[in-house]
């Protein structure tokens, strides 16, 4: 068969599916959606379906971004528009199979929106929920609407024509193309992908490498694994096209070994490009050869730098090396190499499918097209969301991410990662691009988007992100090894109460050497985080210094516990939870903690009854409180039971 | 004449396409300051003091690893660029035993005298073997460093002395990997490599077990490349500098590597090989490389030849030990004689005794050691 | 009777055989055989693909997926990522150690169970994240994750 007969073929059966008079029921089969139990939602499903005899189609689909919905199913029911439904549990999902596949009734209470054509009455059209209204979907097109282990799926949605259009121009008018969307690199750096590829198509020699660097290390972002759990084939279609434009004759994908579905997904898609004639020699007929291998990273975050990497791919140990020479004149096995981050393959192939203006009609005057970023911390809809570049930065959390959960105040939004920084409230109308950002002292990073709202510590975070750095610096270079090591001494000092004055002072003098000596952008931008924090919450460090006061309560030895002897009921519940016997009391007399033992878990907090509210946590103060258990003198609050006692005899 | 025109500190220098930014500076007499590089090694660029400032590049390339271009125009002593070069070394210093590297009283202190500032012996430079050849010293020296602001954290290791021919006392170490990296890329060997990662890092073996049980052959030439006190030679480490060097063929074979010797009161205190010349390059062996001192001022080595008189071996000179095999190879018939050469002798000695043999007795029955 | 290390490593040691550049998936596979990388392990490896133990064990320490102990039954990842972080990732780590009365790295005595924190699953809209044998339990709470544990 040829291609063009693949491709009617594939068409037709999507438009056969879609018009189909069974039921097709979508289930979001991605990580996120199994992590939330998507996979026992499925199993109900398929019983429902056998129980009332009902035939229909099952698509097991990646993640359409709505995390915090999963497990998600859309249904179409034959002559309704498709419905999608959120937050399913095993026992809805069964009442709704029921009561929609058999009574007709949508069930609009479990309802998040309909999709496409028509509508239901009481439910919202899903492309006008907020969440969804300022996405303009290009790398994520089919992600949740395709079944990703199917490749006609793919090309029945234009897949692959972007190719084939690609491969109708000469090698430097697909760079031209490139060039001229604007396109740039989606791992973080920001670098025109463009420019890339002409410098490694102007390298002569017949081997040249192409990788596409699936290692999402950053933790906090997640748009990598989702693409690949979603539509392996758009970024496929992307390194075919950059092979072509570049000349190279092998490539790699060199994916974190902690997504094994994406890897399952890669390794299918690629037997079914195999089958097709889309890899391997003369593709499509044509000139292009082309043969691609997954590598399994092993666990280094540092294997994001694409020396680093290519190290790795080598079998090496993944440390960087100087540059120059780039890769582009020597990179893996000493050949010119280019490596791509997989958003950046995906928006590739979305370019080709239509073109170089389309896409450059999105976003700002130097940062072209969209991004995705992941959205999660302390935001009520977290989830994968792609913006076109210049959103602002408020829109995002509060449009899209709903603001902050339960309410409380915003703190700081944290971009790119350990290599990026906090951006404070101050900053919430600033256009999200490569340049503001850096500007602002963070960077984009590959689309990290982590919310902390008023418990979060911004030295603690300053610290978190530093002892990640520490812990994963390859140790090569002194700046990074060493310096990083300082800081975070430094700032677990500070963040125990012992810090001093001078302290910042040294944080910023370690923090400019290391990041204009290290060898690469790991120690190059570790310190962002804590010159962020340092410009933007540079009083919380002075509180902690000289107050040894943390006011987001978050930093363990700088807090403490107290019983509200108004308040306490000498219930038992946290003397009786307490982990170190650190509680003294007795029933009916106030609970006392003892603070030499008591070791900040905070689990007396956790589990003294909403009503009571006994327990408080504060910084840098004392509450009197009785050297002794003494009989509860305050009133019982209403109760509806003595629900007290019996979670103390339930524990 | 070179083939590149590029100016570094406003001097114009010509070199050769693929000499490195750090050559040419070396090649026009232009210090900057290295511990990770090595003339024998590929540029590593983890010490990040050769950082130079080059005009329409990003950042501070490492001039060992950047390839010298036509126009370069390179700037290596900056006030920002030794800034940053203190900065540095100052961290390298934190982790490594420095109170007398930054003491103004170093040069007037020796190893016995009461030390004013309380160092900790171990922590005096003046007590560490390679006091006086240390290039990290060197190094401070020339950056100068006044004191370390940073808390000091040495890493509290013991020192490995399971081996009898060198020492290892990681506390020293500064992670530059020429140890690793010669092992690897010149001997082939691999016997250390960097364990762990981050701040955990260190040359070692597998598990850290001893280097018996991995495939070191003590060559020594980890020894040789190791910039601080790290790695050292056992039998010199309290030895001090030598008085003078000179330089020899190694006697154990055939090879001919040529080796400097150290001495010391008329003793061998170290022998290291040379780099400079078409032989060895720098290379040796465990028998060259530790096995000559010992030998050569050993009570038992035979210093004369011996002539076996009434039963007994008595000393005698060359011209009477010649003498007596003259005289009694003459005794034989030319085919009653055959010649056995030693693998230990240079190639001009081998040539010298089959033609001696081929010459004066006539026949093709000469040998030598290495066959048996 | 049981196969020996080198009998079970021989069909991944030999279709790799002098192959420097696959060192990593090899040490992939053979941790998926044996769990772990046995100090016997690094030396068959060694002799198959050319290269030294020590090497390989500054490879393989280099990457932290590969372990030298042999590990528990069952291995329980908690994330430490930002997303989790921020959600009080730091707590359910310390509930799970304290219920298992191992610390994070370690491996229980009953050799039931093995505790690592992990950087990132990518699962941080469901943060805090939890996962047990590929497993993986999103919005975990202190008494969720308890909870969890008690199904092994």
């Amino acid at each position: 068969m040829t291609f063009d007969e693949r491709r009617k073929q594939a068409i037709s059966d999507w438009e056969a599916l879609q018009q189909s008079d069974k039921p097709h029921i979508l289930v979001g089969m991605a990580t996120c959606g199994r992590a939330a139990g998507a996979a026992a939602v499925l199993a109900t499903i398929k019983e429902e379906l056998a129980r009332l005899g009902i035939e229909a189609l099952i698509t097991e689909v990646g993640c359409i971004g709505m995390c915090y919905a999963e497990p998600l199913v859309d249904i179409i029911k034959p002559g309704r528009p498709r419905i999608s439904y959120g937050n399913l549990t095993p026992e809805t999902v069964k009442q709704l199979i029921e009561e929609y596949l058999v009574n007709d009734n949508p069930r609009p209470d479990l309802a998040m929106g309909t999709i496409g054509e028509g509508s239901v009455e009481g439910i919202p059209e899903l492309a006008e929920l907020p969440i969804m209204k300022p996405q303009v979907r290009i790398s994520l097109r089919n992600c949740g609407h395709i079944d990703p282990a199917d490749i006609n799926q793919y090309i029945a949605n234009g897949g692959y024509s972007g190719l084939i259009r690609a491969l109708k121009m000469t090698q430097k008018e697909v760079i031209d193309e490139v060039s001229k969307s604007g396109l740039r690199g989606r791992g973080g750096a920001g670098a025109f992908t463009g420019f890339k590829w002409e410098r490694l198509w102007e390298q002569p020699g017949d081997v040249k490498y192409l990788i596409c660097n699936a290692d999402e290390g950053d933790p906090g972002a997640f748009m990598d694994r989702s693409l690949l759990e979603g539509d392996p084939h758009s970024v496929l279609e992307g390194m075919l096209i950059g092979a072509y434009a570049t000349g190279s004759s092998h490539g790699y994908i060199y994916c974190r070994a902690e997504y094994p579905l994406a890897i399952q997904r890669l390794e299918t898609a690629l037997k079914q490009m195999e089958e097709y004639n889309l890899i391997g020699d003369n593709i499509l007929g044509t000139d292009l050869s082309f043969n691609l291998e997954i590598k399994e990273g092993a666990g280094a975050f540092v294997c994001g730098e694409e020396t680093a990497l290519m190290m790795s791919i080598e079998g090496k140990r993944g440390m960087p090396r100087p540059r120059p020479p780039f890769p582009a004149q020597s990179g893996l096995w000493g050949k010119p190499s280019n490596v791509n981050n997989v958003e950046t393959w995906a928006n590739v192939s979305a370019i080709f499918q239509r073109d170089a203006e389309w896409y450059a009609q999105y976003g700002t005057e130097s940062s072209k097209g969209t991004k995705t970023f992941a959205l999660a911390g302390k935001v009520v809809r977290t989830g994968l969301v792609e913006v076109p570049m210049g959103i602002t930065v408020g829109d995002i959390i509060y449009e899209v991410g709903g603001g902050i959960v339960n309410n409380k105040e915003f703190r700081a939004v944290l971009t790119g990662g350990p290599s990026g920084g906090c951006l404070p409230a101050s900053k919430l109308n600033l256009p999200v691009d490569y340049d503001s950002l850096t500007q602002a002292g963070t960077i984009m990073g590959s689309g990290g988007f982590v919310v902390a709202d008023e418990d979060t510590c911004m030295v603690d975070m300053a610290r978190y992100f530093l002892s990640f750095t520490q812990d994963e610096s390859c140790g090569k270079c002194v700046p990074c090894r060493v310096g990083t090591r300082h800081m975070l001494d430094i700032l677990e000092r500070i963040t125990r109460g012992e810090g001093q004055p001078s302290d910042i002072d040294l944080l910023e003098r370690l923090a400019t050497t290391i990041k204009s000596t290290s060898l690469c952008q790991l120690g190059g931008t570790a310190p962002n985080p804590v010159l962020t924090t340092l410009r933007y919450f540079r009083e919380e460090y002075e509180e902690h210094i000289v107050e040894k006061r943390c006011r987001a309560l978050a930093c363990t030895e700088l807090i403490k516990f107290f019983i509200l002897p108004d308040k306490c009921q000498g219930c038992m519940i946290c003397l009786r939870n307490c982990p170190v016997d650190a509680i003294i009391g007795d029933r009916r007399m106030v609970h006392i903690v003892d603070q030499e033992k008591c070791i900040k878990c905070g689990t007396c907090m956790d589990v003294c009854p909403d009503r009571f509210s006994a327990v408080v946590k504060v910084s840098a103060e004392e509450i009197e409180v009785p050297s002794e258990p003494i009989p509860v003198t305050a009133s019982r609050p209403a109760t509806k039971k003595e629900d007290a006692g019996e979670t103390a005899t339930n524990d | 004449m070179g083939e590149i025109t590029l100016t570094i500190d406003g001097q114009e220098i010509e070199v050769d396409t693929g000499v490195t930014v750090l050559g040419a500076a070396q090649q026009a007499g232009i210090y900057i300051p290295t511990l990770c590089y090595h003339p024998d090694l590929t540029p590593y660029g983890a010490c990040r003091l050769c950082l130079v400032e080059i005009e329409n590049m990003r950042g501070l390339p490492a001039s060992c690893a950047t390839p010298a271009t036509n126009g370069m125009v390179v700037r290596t002593k900056t006030p920002q660029l030794q800034e940053f070069r203190r900065g540095v070394l100052e961290l390298m210093l934190s982790e490594h035993p420095h109170p007398c590297l930054t003491c103004w009283r170093r040069e007037r202190c020796g190893p016995f005298d009461i030390c004013l500032r309380s160092v900790d012996i171990t922590q005096r430079c003046v007590t560490c073997p390679k006091n006086g050849t240390c290039e990290l010293q060197e190094v401070v020296d020339y950056i100068g460093i006044e004191n370390v602001e940073l808390p000091s954290t040495l890493r509290g290791l013991p020192i490995d002395r399971e081996n009898p021919f060198f020492e290892r006392d990681y506390n020293l170490c500064i992670l530059c990997g020429r140890c690793v990296r010669v092992c690897q890329e010149v001997r082939g060997v691999g016997a250390i490599a960097f364990t762990s990662r981050g701040s955990e890092t260190l040359p070692g073996t597998a598990f850290g077990h001893a280097l018996r049980d991995s495939d070191c052959r003590y060559c020594g030439a980890c020894v040789d490349v190791c910039p601080t006190g790290a790695l050292i030679e056992r039998r010199r480490k309290y030895e001090g500098l030598p008085d003078t060097r000179v330089t020899t063929t190694c006697p154990y074979c055939g090879v001919g590597c040529q080796l400097e010797l150290e001495l010391k009161d008329g003793h061998i205190m170290e022998v290291l090989p040379l780099r400079d010349n078409d032989v060895n390059h720098g290379q040796a062996c465990v028998k060259g490389r530790f096995g000559i001192t010992e030998v050569v001022h050993h009570p038992d080595r035979l210093t004369t030849p011996l002539i076996k008189k009434n039963g007994k071996f008595e000393g005698a000179t060359w011209d009477e030990a010649l003498e007596l095999i003259a005289s009694k190879l003459s005794g034989f018939k030319k085919n009653e004689v055959v010649v056995i050469s030693s693998a230990k002798c240079t190639n001009e000695d081998n040539y010298v005794v089959q033609k001696f043999t081929r010459t004066g007795f006539g026949h093709n029955n000469v040998d030598h050691c290495a066959r048996l | 009777m049981e196969k020996s290390i080198r009998e079970r490593l021989l069909p991944i040691l030999e279709a790799n055989q002098g192959h420097k550049e696959s060192l990593i998936p090899v040490l992939q596979k053979v941790q998926g055989e044996l769990g772990y990388l046995p100090e016997e392990s690094l030396s068959e490896i060694a002799h198959f693909l050319g290269l030294s133990s020590s090497e390989i064990f500054g490879v393989a320490s280099f990457y932290a997926q590969f372990r030298f102990e042999r590990q528990g039954e069952h291995t329980i990842k908690v994330c430490q990522g930002t997303a989790c972080h921020v959600r009080g990732a730091k707590r359910i780590m310390e509930a799970v150690a304290q219920e298992l009365n191992v610390e994070p790295g370690g491996t229980t005595a009953d050799y039931k169970f093995s505790l690592e924190q992990v950087a990132c699953f990518g699962c941080c809209a469901l943060a805090p994240v939890l996962v047990i044998d590929g497993q993986v339990h999103g919005r975990m709470t202190t008494s969720g994750a308890r909870k969890v544990l008690e199904d092994y």
